[in-house]
């Protein structure tokens, strides 16, 4: 692991000679006082990487990730300069994960808390069984995202692939192009003052800007499924 | 009132004057239309939906009852009860883990949910796997502060839901469990109505109070064996390769189930046969879906031993487990432990007759009382109703578990013994008969008083001499 000096100046771990263990190992160890900058270089699309940390640091991938990526992260910010695979950030907690590229499938599943922004497409099951996170992507999203969304946000810039928001309960989902169908029981809903300021918010935090919050339609549940009735079978 | 309820008040009488008056001769029922399957066609015409119950299969299926042990004659020696050592440790997760589970004995409590049951009745089964030197499990709903408090061993549930799940829980867990499926429902989700989900229950589990709350089938996030193995490394990563990983499955390919399981990296494998219990699931799919704990484990125990990981990886086998003869069974016929739910339940005071008012009111009656989902339960164990869960005296119900472990694992030790076992694990088929056909069949060991093994492939070499009654 080469140390790359103290101030600014970020950690480098070329995982090219430094075996991944030992950089998610140095990642779990941090404290909140510790170094605030690492680099990681030579991803070559290794799964896991920078999994599990819960420490207010800045991870930067300089590359493509593997599956996993930044998975159930915690008050980091971690940024892929590349494309992300299956399940990035999944169950993340807090912080902020950033793809500058595409994202694989699953992105952001079941995740809790904090932000995840992509900055190109994502795969299908986007935001699938998410419980409290912020997505946003810029470019599209594909077949069954937002599947059992629970709670949380999910901002498309582009269109949506079919059955968005299949089976929701109280997520918010907010889409800019078009979306080819919706899932059972998601309707598209009002967009009242509180979303669109929420949208702002949200668009803001993401730095993403040419979009207008009033581009978008707000899709959520219609709670239809809430309470089993056998004359909804055929909904299923 | 309805309709269907008034008719459904009018059928009851009916029924309860048929069962005054008795039987006579003549009256002769139907084997294929028996009582039970007129009442369910007259309650599917009524309800027009599928019945949902706890508890697990109760119709027959090859058991471990259809097994004997031959204990030791000439050719081998008995040891003595009471004096001389059958210890009955246990270590789980030795393939990779740097810190696995030490048991002191072979019995584990299943995953159960805060949520399914009773924050109480969550406690009694730490305080009695702990005073026993076991584990417990959570189960759909996350891991509550007082069960890691009251658990000395607990293992954590990942399942296709991930409610409640999170980092610190895992990091505070001293296993992980990733649930593909349980024996109750091979290849399906889980359900726990809106009467249960109580506003701790929903906050838990990220969701309004009150809803139905369904829970998924497949994982959100991985797809297949390649997928786990690469899942199974994320886990152990954000745990820095300090917690054994079980991967749990219901019981239904084991052979391809168990050997892909080793493959993905899994240090435990759980195998629950089809008589593992559930708190909410389609009466259906209880009793039609998987196969019979019996025929499981061989085809399990094959697999790990193609693989060379037989006591490498550790199987530990649920679904009808209820005495120590049981688990003696599952570990001869090469589990590592054996894992208890619906027994668990049923000894911290589930069905108790004390409660019987209790049952009448809600139409049924001890022993037979199964409406798990339902929340109403008279013994405070499967429900969220404070009233109700204010019932039930967790350090009693502890004392209770503790008691049926010990139990169970005396039974187990004498027969071990019996057998000339200073371990339990050195139990084996060879120590086995089967009493049918289908028994033998399954669990691979001669129709007792025979040398035969339906199914088996005939020896090529000379044969040992059949047993003649």
């Amino acid at each position: 692991m080469s140390r790359s000096g103290g101030g600014l100046e970020a950690e480098e771990v070329d995982l090219a000679r430094t075996p991944l263990r030992e950089l998610n190992a140095e990642l779990h160890a941090l404290g909140d006082d510790d170094r605030r900058r690492w680099r990681v270089l030579n991803p070559r699309g290794a799964h896991a990487v920078a999994a599990g940390i819960d420490a207010p640091v800045e991870v930067e991938i300089d590359g493509h990730a593997g599956y996993y990526c930044a998975g159930m992260n915690k008050r980091a910010t971690v940024r892929v300069r590349g494309n992300s695979g299956v399940g990035l950030a999944e169950n993340i907690m807090s912080g902020t994960v950033i793809v500058e590229g595409n994202a694989s499938q699953s992105a952001g599943a079941t995740g809790h808390g904090g932000l995840v922004l992509i900055r190109g497409n994502a795969s299908a099951r986007c935001g699938i069984s998410m419980k409290g996170v912020d997505i946003v992507v810029q470019g599209s999203v594909g077949h069954l995202s937002a599947f059992m969304a629970q709670k949380g946000r999910l901002v498309v810039c582009g269109d949506a692939g079919e059955a968005l928001g299949d089976s929701i309960y109280e997520a918010r989902l907010y889409v800019r192009g078009e979306v080819e169908s919706l899932g059972a029981d998601c309707v598209e809903k009002e967009m009242r003052d509180e979303h669109l300021a929420e949208l702002r918010d949200l668009l803001q935090r993401a730095e993403v800007e040419d979009c207008s919050p009033e581009d978008f339609r707000r899709y959520g549940s219609a709670r239809r499924l809430y309470n089993y009735e056998i004359d909804d079978a055929g909904t299923y | 009132m309805t309709e269907f309820d008034a008719l459904g008040h009018a059928r009851d009488a009916v029924e309860r004057r048929a069962a005054q008056r008795g039987w006579r001769p003549g009256m002769r029922e139907s084997a294929l239309f028996d009582r039970d399957a007129i009442h369910e066609i007259q309650r599917a015409a009524r309800e027009g939906i599928y019945d949902i119950r706890g508890f697990g299969a109760k119709r027959q299926v090859p058991h471990f009852d259809d097994l004997l042990f031959l204990g030791a004659s000439m050719s081998r020696y008995p040891l003595e009860g009471y004096r001389e050592r059958c210890d009955t440790d246990v270590a789980l997760g030795t393939r990779q883990a740097s810190k696995p589970i030490e048991l002191a004995i072979p019995i584990t409590i299943a995953g159960m949910s805060f949520g399914a049951l009773s924050a109480p009745a969550k406690e009694a089964l730490g305080r009695g796997a702990s005073a026993t030197g076991t584990s417990t499990t959570t189960g759909d709903g996350g891991m509550t502060p007082e069960e890691r408090e009251h658990s000395k061993l607990l293992v954590y549930q990942l399942l296709p839901s991930r409610y409640g799940m999170n980092p610190d829980d895992l990091r505070r867990a001293d296993a992980i469990e990733i649930v593909v499926g349980q024996g109750a429902k091979p290849g399906g989700g889980g359900v726990l109505l809106g009467q249960k989900v109580s506003d701790r229950v929903a906050d838990m589990r990220d969701l309004p109070t009150g809803i139905d709350q369904r829970s998924a089938c497949r994982h959100p996030d991985w797809t297949g064996p390649d997928d786990l193995e690469i899942k199974i490394h994320e886990l152990r990563e954000i745990t820095d390769w300090e917690k054994p990983i079980f991967v749990k499955v219901g019981a239904t390919r084991p052979y391809f189930d168990v050997a892909l399981a080793v493959k993905s990296g899994a240090d435990v494998v759980v195998l629950d046969g089809m008589q593992g219990g559930t708190a909410a699931t389609q009466e259906v799919f209880i009793e039609h879906v998987g196969i019979p704990t019996l025929a499981a484990i061989p085809p399990a125990v094959e697999a790990l031993q193609d693989l060379g990981m037989h006591r490498e990886v550790q199987l530990v086998v649920s679904g009808g487990i209820r005495s120590g003869a049981d688990v003696a069974k599952a570990l001869a016929l090469g589990a590592d432990a054996a894992s208890i739910g619906v027994a668990a339940i049923v000894a911290i005071g589930d069905n108790s007759p004390e409660l019987e008012d209790g049952y009448a009111e809600l139409g049924t009656s001890a022993g037979f009382y199964d409406d798990w989902h339902e929340g109403r339960d008279p013994a405070g164990i499967s429900t969220q109703d404070d009233a109700l869960a204010a019932r039930f005296d967790p350090h009693l119900g502890g004392r209770r578990l503790a008691n049926y472990l010990r139990t169970m694992v005396l039974e187990a030790q004498t027969i071990a013994r019996a057998c000339g076992k200073s371990h339990v694990l050195n139990l084996e088929p060879e120590d086995l008969v089967a009493l049918t056909v289908e028994a033998a069949a399954m669990a691979r060991v001669p129709l007792a008083g025979t040398g035969w093994v339906p199914g088996a492939a005939a020896p090529s070499g000379p044969q040992p001499p059949a047993t003649t009654g």
